[in-house]
């Protein structure tokens, strides 16, 4: 792990849900921590640090990516998308609702992980059967195991929902 | 608090702190949305709240308000984790209350406002809550006392009054009403929990044992929900742990000019063998706890992993329990038939959270308010406070949901984590535990070696049952006084519970199921008296707990788990010995009437071919496919399940896919069925998960498996079963556990049917493709 200190700090511009956020940051940062420690974003978790589980994940330029071992001066100037801007609480966007329609969490912790990796690949390939949603959802994690539900969410967006 | 209740409070002539410490809390903000759904603005209102408030839980206004508004709020001691259970209880309340579920808003777990219940686990908040105590109980006493109310202020008898969404009718004139709002709203009840109050039966139910959608569920897929890992304080810095290179090293000392090149250091936090940085920024904490130099002493070799069960067995000290024993064992194998014996070993697991576990403590000066995701709230408050020095009541702690904990994970220790940094710094502190250290460090679910050996006779019937079990323990939960249970609170100086040594046992005084230590076919008898759910009673269970190297606690369906893996296995190698079906031979043994319907309604579901295992036709080629059968009495009483598996193996990988899953559930009355649903699909693949892979790794110093590489789940798009759930709903029976029946006889399924479709028999937990591939070269 190399170490900045501070006179190595970088003025980076990040472009995320659409604003535009100008930042001092040692530019080996990853991404994950910038997202929810200086802009407070409640989408994109802390799971492993390791890129193995998926919590951290966002989408830049239109490819899902685990931000936790993303370099924020890599993605300087990209187009970041977080869960939050999906949709809200009262205006999901159709996947969101998916989830909703079929009760498909338990704790919740790894829906960010499901959601934007599952958006990322039906955006890219809007005519994938089941067996190629589930071989692209197979690198998320979820421990509390709520994968039928989680799976039959993202296949009814797939089949019924999708613009 | 809305400016509503505020009135209320002027009005009612009492101080807030008193009002809190000599009632219930009638004043925190009503505000729509689900528990904890709007906590973003609510935990800023809520730190008001008074640590010293301690609710008695006699008294209904400890349970139960009427907000100024007229909503109802319900106040209770069991959290939800992800389970469902905030949901149920707040439509329990709605359906005692007569009110819709929006107007509930449940508060849960925050020891300024909520009553203590202990910790929320092992299967046990819906029948504390949902029977004839506790927050049902106090949900009855204030229907029946709003009837009261209104039967004074209408001129009418209470039989003639009606009650619907929160406003009391006469029933023969709907013109003469009045609301909650206008009979309560912003007061106490001043009243003690009656428990002659008539809960509603379930025949009359709209809002309870319906499929009500969970309220938390749009904040959660929008990142609109506030988990402890969003909590963000005023003046907040971020704290990284530096836990020990290996089990049992000591701190020698710490070289702080290791991270000068750090900036935004606050402090280096030593207490005992805790090491904590803190610093201004989350990434700079990370960065420094890394590269900080410390020189620690080294720890004790560890017992080898690859003998480790036989290690366990010449343990010693050891604590004996014997569980039953009818003290003729010895006749009755030397007068039996046939004689089976077997050994099963499972090994430690773990909790394996999602995120990683993550507290906020704002210590400063004498009091302390802490965000964590702990279980148990008012145990945490009991021994955060031993762990920081001060007074209990000057501690508040407010459940903030986790990542899911499935048992005693991470969330403890992070709390003291976050705590001990915060009163070093005189500011706020959060905390994240790295994933090395939330894997290397938590309290595993124990291993267990297990002995089994049964008697049958000429027919082919269990005579005699015998057990004898090694469990490893170390630690636990806390509870009220032990904070050395658990990692750091032992880095910073305190002991675990002593290991109390037993040997011989005494003979059973009190029936004890432990956790499952008694098989589900065993009569049970202590005194004269059967407690048991079988009918065999020649039986003997003897434990053994042993000191463990590494840190115990419960699990998700801890000890049950692995106590069902052998007997479910060894009952299906009693019956394969007796030539029987598996199914028939088990309905053979058990006594217990819930218990025969659950493997019955498994075995419909399945559609289950009734013969003996194992099948003869050997499946397609290179694949091996079979059906095996398990079943469980939860802590003996505590709910019903059975299961069917099928599986596939395949002959050259070893790999086994589970194809279909048939369970059946019985847990009392269904309080949401799509809640019961969802916990006992969650159950089964996480039992799948379990039996398939998990399994800590250590070397001769330390855990090795740290990371999702080296401890192995399963992922979201991996062959997945097709799990059919049956739901028996017994709606005059007490509620019982739900939320562990499923995953306790997922193994066993699994492994019964391996042996199904391959006659081989594996005894070990997990059943990875290395083992199964061994195995079957049995047959090669």
């Amino acid at each position: 792990m190399r170490v900045a200190s501070n006179d190595e700090t970088k003025t980076i511009t990040l472009k995320v849900n659409g604003a535009i956020h100008r930042l001092d940051l040692d530019p080996n940062t990853p991404l994950l921590y910038v997202l929810i420690d200086d802009l407070g974003l409640y989408g994109p978790k802390f799971g492993c640090g390791l890129g193995q589980c998926g919590a951290c994940t966002v989408i830049v330029n239109g490819s899902a990516i685990r931000s936790c071992v993303t370099l924020v001066e890599s993605v300087g100037g990209s187009e970041i998308t977080t869960l939050e801007a999906l949709g809200t609480p009262e205006k999901p966007h159709s996947l969101q609702q998916a989830f909703i329609d079929e009760q498909a969490a338990q704790c919740g912790f790894c829906l960010n992980a499901v959601i934007m990796t599952a958006k990322a690949f039906l955006d890219k390939n809007p005519k994938a059967n089941d067996e190629q949603i589930e071989s692209a959802m197979s690198t998320v994690l979820c421990r509390c195991f709520t994968h039928v539900r989680m799976l039959r969410a993202i296949k009814r967006y797939a089949r019924e929902m999708m613009p | 608090m809305t400016p509503g209740a505020r009135d209320a409070l002027r009005r009612s002539g009492l101080s807030r702190r008193n009002f809190l410490k000599e009632s219930g809390a009638l004043i925190v903000c009503f505000s729509a949305g689900g528990f904890g759904a709007s906590a973003r603005p609510a935990f800023a209102q809520s730190a008001q709240g008074d640590s010293s408030y301690r609710p008695r839980p006699n008294q209904l206004d400890s349970w139960i308000a009427i907000a100024a508004d007229g909503g109802v709020i319900a106040y209770t001691g069991k959290a939800e984790l992800g389970q469902g259970i905030g949901t149920a209880q707040t439509q329990l309340v709605a359906e005692e209350l007569c009110v819709s579920f929006e107007r509930v808003k449940l508060i849960a777990c925050d020891t300024a406002f909520t009553p203590d219940q202990g910790y929320t686990s092992g299967s046990q908040s819906h029948p504390a809550n949902f029977n004839h105590s506790n927050l049902a109980q106090a949900a009855a006493t204030a229907r029946e006392a709003l009837l009261r109310l209104a039967s004074d202020r209408l001129g009418a008898p209470a039989e003639q009054l009606a009650a619907a969404d929160g406003v009391v009718k006469v029933k023969a004139d709907s013109s003469r009403k009045v609301s909650y709002q206008e009979l309560l709203g912003g007061q106490k009840f001043n009243l003690a929990l009656d428990k002659n109050a008539q809960r509603k039966p379930a025949g009359e139910w709209t809002v309870l044992g319906k499929p009500v959608p969970r309220p938390d569920i749009p904040a959660l897929v929008t990142a609109r929900f506030q988990f402890v890992h969003n909590v963000r304080l005023p003046g907040m810095s971020y704290g990284s742990v530096v836990r020990p290179p290996s089990v049992g090293a000591t701190l020698v000392s710490v070289d702080e000019d290791s991270i000068r090149s750090v900036p935004g250091i606050v402090k280096i936090v030593v207490k005992g063998n805790f090491v904590g940085v803190v610093a201004e920024k989350l990434w700079q904490a990370v960065q420094a706890a890394y590269i900080l130099r410390i020189n620690w002493s080294p720890g004790p070799t560890l017992p080898a992993q690859a003998t480790f069960y036989d290690h366990l067995r010449t343990q010693k000290p050891t604590r004996d329990t014997l569980l039953v024993d009818s003290g003729d064992l010895d006749k009755k194998f030397t007068e039996a038939t046939t004689v089976v014996k077997a050994i099963y070993h499972h090994p430690y697991q773990m909790h394996g959270s999602m995120g990683s576990s993550c507290a906020v403590a704002d210590v400063r000066g004498d009091s302390a308010t802490l965000w964590s995701p702990t279980q148990g709230a008012w145990f945490m408050r009991n021994t955060a406070a031993m762990v920081l020095g001060l007074k209990p009541e000057n501690v508040r702690v407010i459940f903030t949901r986790g990542s899911g904990c499935y048992g005693n994970n991470g969330a403890d220790p992070v709390t003291y984590d976050a705590a001990l940094m915060s009163q070093a710094v005189g500011k706020p502190v959060r905390v994240q535990l790295t994933r090395q250290d939330e894997m290397a460090w938590e309290n595993y679910g124990n291993a267990f070696v297990m002995d089994e050996r049964a008697a049958l006779d000429a027919q082919g019937n269990i005579v005699a049952w015998d057990h004898e079990s090694w469990v490893p323990v170390l630690g636990n939960r806390p509870g009220l006084e032990r904070p050395g249970n658990v990692v750091t609170g032992f880095l910073a100086g305190f002991q675990p519970e002593p290991f109390a040594a037993q040997t011989p046992a005494p003979a059973p005084a009190v029936y004890n199921n432990n956790s499952n230590g008694i098989p589900s076919y065993l009569a049970g008898v202590i005194a004269g008296q059967s407690r048991g759910t079988g009918n065999v009673r020649g039986e003997r269970v003897l434990v053994h707990n042993v000191v463990s190297p590494f840190w115990t606690g419960p699990l998700r369906s801890p000890e049950r788990f692995q106590n069902t893996f052998a007997h479910e296995s060894f009952v299906d190698e009693l019956a394969a010995k007796a030539k029987a079906d598996p199914v028939d031979f088990r309905l053979r043994h058990l006594s217990h009437p819930r218990l025969r319907d659950v493997l019955k309604g498994a075995a419909s579901a399945a559609s289950w071919d009734a013969r003996p295992s194992p099948q003869r036709a050997r499946g397609r080629a290179g694949v091996f496919s079979g059906r095996g059968v398990s079943c469980v009495a939860y802590e003996g009483t505590n709910g019903y399940a059975a299961m069917v598996a099928e599986v596939e193996i395949d002959k050259n990988s070893g790999v086994i896919s589970v194809k279909r899953v048939s369970v059946c559930v019985d847990c009392g009355p269904i309080s949401n069925p799509e809640g019961l649903r969802n916990q006992t699909e969650g159950g089964t693949l996480q039992g799948v998960s379990r039996a398939l892979f998990e399994e800590v790794t250590w070397d001769d110093h330390k855990i090795t498996s740290v990371d999702w590489g080296s401890y192995r789940t399963y992922p979201l798009g991996f062959r997945i079963p097709t799990i059919q759930v049956a739901m028996i709903n017994r709606p005059t029976e007490n509620a019982t556990g739900a939320g562990e029946l499923a995953i306790t006889i997922v193994a066993p399924a699994i492994a019964n049917a391996v042996f199904d479709a391959t006659g081989v028999r594996i005894r070990q937990v997990p059943l990875n493709p290395e083992r199964v591939k061994v195995a079957l070269q049995q047959i090669s």
